[in-house]
């Protein structure tokens, strides 16, 4: 990529019938938890870069991704969601978020109604910081609660009080924002029972929305060497499948309904939008060191380092470190990889006929839709959707 | 002591009054070699500074494990009381699998060197090259040698060496091939002790072949002994087994390097060369005669040595197949009992049903078709010639478990073999369990001095080959040491116990085992396969059966959780390439039938490995 950030030829193609959204990163933490390889980092891992003036190099890029946008032709085109994510975005003052989305608001517009998420750890939300956050148009915060038992917080090095997590839920609720918690089930050494505790202690909370991801245990981490040391015990795949079984059981019971692999909410308002438009392979700009973006058919992504995200902003360059145009095949794999984690699933049209039985008789897809030409995922399916998007793919 | 000799014999003119001809029979590392090279250097025929160590093993494989595979002839001159005579060294190949080979070798001799370590005493396999030489009738010398290292204890050995063959203690000769003490007085003993070899020099040309090299210049290297008769160049020669006839091209005896000459005359040894490529065409043990003037009665003792161990060797990089077609085309005009035919298996693709005469050539093979060749190889289990009888009354031999006929057996009988076992006599009892638990049956036992007994045992060779020798080797701490010779066949209770992967035979791990040894090797593979097969997208049993009838199952569940639950901030890139790599690495499955097994799994199954990574 050249490095005024100017696109391929051709992303403009289409862009009408894509919606745009933003994602930005903000690569701090407190402390940096062993199962963690997201790109952030500690304020004893940062020297020479600053939180205090972060959003100074957020708004470099904003007005640089402006100029890219024009010269390929993309204009007019107002953000359908938000989300600023992490890192711990709320270790920021909420008037630096805001910023950052005004910054965002004045350069691509923002349609009636949009989504405005941040992530936000339990410990730092605050009455005021989210009612700030609220006047200033956001609309939804995604809390990181990631368990109930703090044997299993402490596994996951997470430092929240367990106990912080509901009034934080209750500040946000009090000011009209829209409310998902995450949870992390497979913590080595987490029960079933313990599990069973999160997700009843989640559904409690009464959020419209709650997001479940499998731990992966991710090479390069500490909680990888602990593992290998044996000090944790390795992840089990069955016990991890009861899991999720048990979280779509309560979860369904609940009034939840699994709309992405990952994913429940209560009614499809509830839904992310910034988290679907991912599955559905929209456009989006992702701001910050390692964001990635996806603008047409052309996904690059940003410089991982914080202090080189810097100098190349400062030199007026594009801050990207990468980018791809991926070939047909390729995004017809990426078409189905993404569109079958979602309810609505994919068109069965160009999938071979005895994939689609043998799938059936799996019991990995559903039949009747299948019938009626979508692949839509079972339970079972949905856990092995992986398998499932390979069978496609590939046979 | 002689002075060398300064005007040596000439080839084909030498009176067989003035030719003595001996071999050295010695174990692996007893410094058989050693002492050669010694003598080729007080001698003179080989100079001090064209000396290096172990002359006469061509091979480097053979070099680095200090063991001698091909014999070749030498021939010295030496000096006793003003008379010169010429002495053939033959060097007799030293292991159990290749017996045939060493009783031509003695066949070309009158007498022997009985070579023993000075601080180790004798082992099984010299016992046996012994007792071959001593049926043979040839004149046993026994020396002790490395008697400068400060474990050797000479009394002890030289003791046990006269229970053994008969004599003094103190006619022990003592030597050492490394400092070349004795070695001269040794050579003396040759001179006085063996006869001269006698043969009619008007009869037709008789000459036994007792080695062929391959020679990449040359063509094919015949060794013979000449009985009767006269062998010229040019003559037109006949192979008495096969009636194939050629040209000498060149004949001539080996000092060490070849040396032609005018011909050789009775009780001489030398080489032949005719031009042939393949060793195939001048087999050890035949008779060479005159074509124009044949012999009528060829000697006696030829036989084609059989292969006696079977094995499938395969490339582990599939590719390699041509590669190793080619090496074993190579390998075979060296190696006449090397014999292989194309088999395909479903776990491990295209190789070769190879046969061996033992385990050591098994291994030989291999290890020269990796070293030389560059080929990556795995060996399915070592399997033996079965004869099998089905109710038809039809018997085939079988010698890939894979081959074994199906339907209603009536009759299978195994070969066995005669195993002498020499150890100190503090293993007996864990060698007697040993033998037992490998169906052996106890013919007697022999005590050597104080300490040391031969147990004699009739044992399937199928139990033999597979890793009897490494039991016994951690049994005794190494001590032991095995020699076995064939020993005809017996009708035993042996069934074919197939392992199935979801109902699918693979072939690779079929196996021919006693009925009572059959649950267990049932159970052993199905536990080792159920740990290395990774989990597939549904139920897989893992059953080891014989004919219809299941003996033991095992179960690898089927895979629950096939997913990632999330990506990275939108890093569809990562999560896609994950996908594009599973799908290359699917390509380097092998299929039995809808399980998807990687070729790591097979091969860490054969060498018996539990540790694979199942990723």
């Amino acid at each position: 990529m050249p490095t005024d950030g100017t696109l391929p030829d051709g992303v403009s193609v289409g862009a009408d019938l894509r919606s745009m959204s933003a994602y930005v990163h903000v690569p701090f933490c407190r402390v940096r938890c062993g199962y963690c390889d997201f790109n952030t980092y500690t304020a004893t891992e940062l020297s020479g870069v600053s939180q205090a003036t972060y959003v100074d190099e957020l708004e470099k890029e904003i007005i640089l991704s402006g100029r890219v946008l024009e010269r390929a032709g993309i204009t007019g085109r107002p953000l359908s969601s938000v989300f600023f994510g992490g890192g711990t975005p709320t270790l920021l003052p909420a008037t630096d978020l805001v910023r950052a989305l005004e910054s965002l608001r004045e350069l691509h517009g923002v349609v009636p109604g949009a989504e405005i998420t941040t992530e936000a750890n339990p410990d730092t939300l605050t009455y005021e910081y989210v009612e700030e956050l609220a006047r200033a148009g956001f609309t939804r915060i995604s809390i990181g609660m990631q368990s109930a038992v703090p044997t299993v917080l402490a596994t996951l090095d997470r430092t929240h009080n367990p106990q912080s997590v509901a009034p934080a839920v209750e500040a946000a609720r009090a000011v009209g924002l829209q409310v998902s918690v995450d949870l992390i089930y497979g913590t080595p050494g987490e029960t079933l029972s313990q599990w069973r505790e999160s997700l009843e202690s989640a559904i409690a909370l009464d959020t419209g929305h709650i997001s479940a991801y499998a731990l992966i245990v991710e090479d390069g981490t500490a909680l990888e060497r602990r593992i290998r040391r044996g000090e944790l015990p390795a992840p089990d795949d069955d016990l991890e499948a009861d899991m999720y079984e048990l979280a779509d059981q309560l979860l369904g019971a609940a009034g939840f309904e699994w709309y992405e692999v990952s994913n429940w909410a209560k009614s499809p308002t509830e839904r992310s939008v910034h988290n679907l438009m991912y599955w559905q392979g929209q456009d989006w700009w992702g701001y910050g060191p390692g964001a990635h973006s996806h603008i047409g058919g052309t996904r690059f992504w940003n410089v991982k380092h914080p202090a080189a995200y810097a100098q190349q902003l400062a030199l007026n360059n594009s801050p990207s470190a990468g980018w791809e145009q991926p070939d047909h095949d390729a995004r017809e794999l990426e078409r189905i990889l993404l569109g079958s984690r979602l309810r609505e699933g994919i068109s069965t049209d160009g999938i071979h006929p005895e994939t689609l039985v043998r799938l059936s008789g799996d019991g990995l897809i559903d039949s009747d839709a299948a019938s009626r030409g979508l692949l839509i995922l079972t339970l079972t399916g949905r856990l092995r959707a992986d398998d499932v998007v390979r069978r496609v793919a590939f046979e | 002591m002689s002075p060398r000799s300064t005007n040596p014999l000439q080839p084909a003119s030498t009176q067989p009054a003035k030719i003595r001809n001996f071999c050295i029979i010695a174990h692996i590392d007893h410094g058989k070699s050693t002492l050669a090279d010694r003598m080729l250097q007080i001698t003179g025929i080989v100079d001090d500074r064209s000396m290096r160590a172990q002359y006469l093993d061509r091979m480097d494989i053979e070099r680095e494990r200090g063991i001698t595979i091909k014999s070749q002839a030498v021939r010295m001159p030496w000096e006793v009381e003003g008379q010169t005579y010429a002495l053939n060294m033959i060097d007799t190949p030293g292991h159990v699998d290749f017996t045939y080979e060493v009783s031509r070798s003695l066949a070309a001799c009158e007498g022997a060197i009985l070579l023993v370590d000075a601080a180790q005493g004798i082992e099984a396999q010299t016992l046996a090259n012994l007792y071959l030489a001593m049926e043979n009738d040839l004149t046993i010398i026994p020396v002790l040698n490395k008697i400068d290292l400060p474990a050797a204890d000479p009394e002890k050995y030289a003791k046990e060496l006269a229970d053994l063959i008969g004599g003094k203690p103190e006619d022990v000769l003592r030597v050492s091939g490394k400092t070349g003490m004795g070695v001269a007085e040794l050579l003396d003993l040759v001179v006085e002790k063996i006869p001269a070899p006698t043969g009619d020099a008007d009869a037709p040309a008789r000459a036994m072949i007792f080695d062929s090299v391959y020679d990449a210049y040359r063509g094919v290297i015949t060794y013979v002994r000449v009985i009767d008769g006269m062998l010229k160049p040019r003559q037109r020669i006949q192979m008495m087994s096969t009636k194939a006839t050629h040209e000498l091209i060149e004949i001539g005896v080996s000092s060490p390097e070849p040396i032609p000459s005018q011909g050789l005359g009775v009780g001489e040894v030398g080489y032949l060369i005719t031009g042939v490529k393949d060793v195939r065409q001048s087999k050890v043990g035949d008779t060479v005669t005159d074509f124009a003037k044949p012999a009528s009665q060829a000697l006696p003792g030829y036989t084609d040595p059989k292969a006696m161990v079977f094995s499938g060797l395969y490339p582990i990089d599939g590719s390699d197949y041509p590669v190793l077609r080619e090496a074993l085309d190579k390998l075979k005009l060296s190696d006449a009992s090397l014999n292989y035919e194309p088999e395909t298996s479903v776990a491990l693709g295209f190789g070769f049903r190879c046969g061996f005469l033992g385990l050591l050539h098994l291994e030989i093979i291999t290890e020269r078709l990796e070293r030389e060749f560059g080929l990556d190889l795995i060996a399915t289990a070592p399997s033996v010639p079965y004869e099998v009888t089905t109710e038809d009354k039809k018997t085939v031999t079988v010698t890939n478990p894979s081959e074994y006929p199906t339907g209603k057996i009536t009759r299978v009988s195994e070969p066995l073999v005669r195993a002498g076992i020499l150890t100190p006599k503090d293993y007996v009892g864990t060698i007697m369990e040993l033998c037992q638990s490998r169906r052996g049956n106890l013919l007697g036992m022999e005590y050597f001095g104080e300490d040391r007994v031969e147990m004699k045992y009739e044992i399937p060779l199928g139990e033999i080959v597979f890793d009897f020798f490494d039991h016994l080797k951690s049994r005794t701490q190494g001590y032991a040491s095995l020699d076995y010779e064939e020993a005809g066949e017996q009708d035993s209770d042996l069934v074919k116990v197939d392992i199935l992967l979801q109902g699918e035979q693979v072939d690779a791990f079929s196996a021919i085992v006693h009925k009572d040894k059959a649950y267990a090797y049932g159970l052993m593979m199905t536990e080792r396969l159920k740990k290395l097969i990774p989990r597939q997208q549904f139920e897989v049993p893992i059953q080891a059966a014989i004919g219809a009838r299941i003996i033991a199952r095992e179960t690898i569940s089927a895979i629950r959780k096939d997913v990632l639950a999330k990506c990275y901030g939108g890093d569809i890139t990562r999560k896609r390439k994950l996908l594009e790599k599973q799908k290359e690495g699917k390509k380097r499955m092998k299929m039995v039938g809808r399980v998807e097994v990687p070729q790591e799994a097979f091969i860490a199954a054969l060498q018996g490995d539990e540790e694979v990574k199942k990723k």
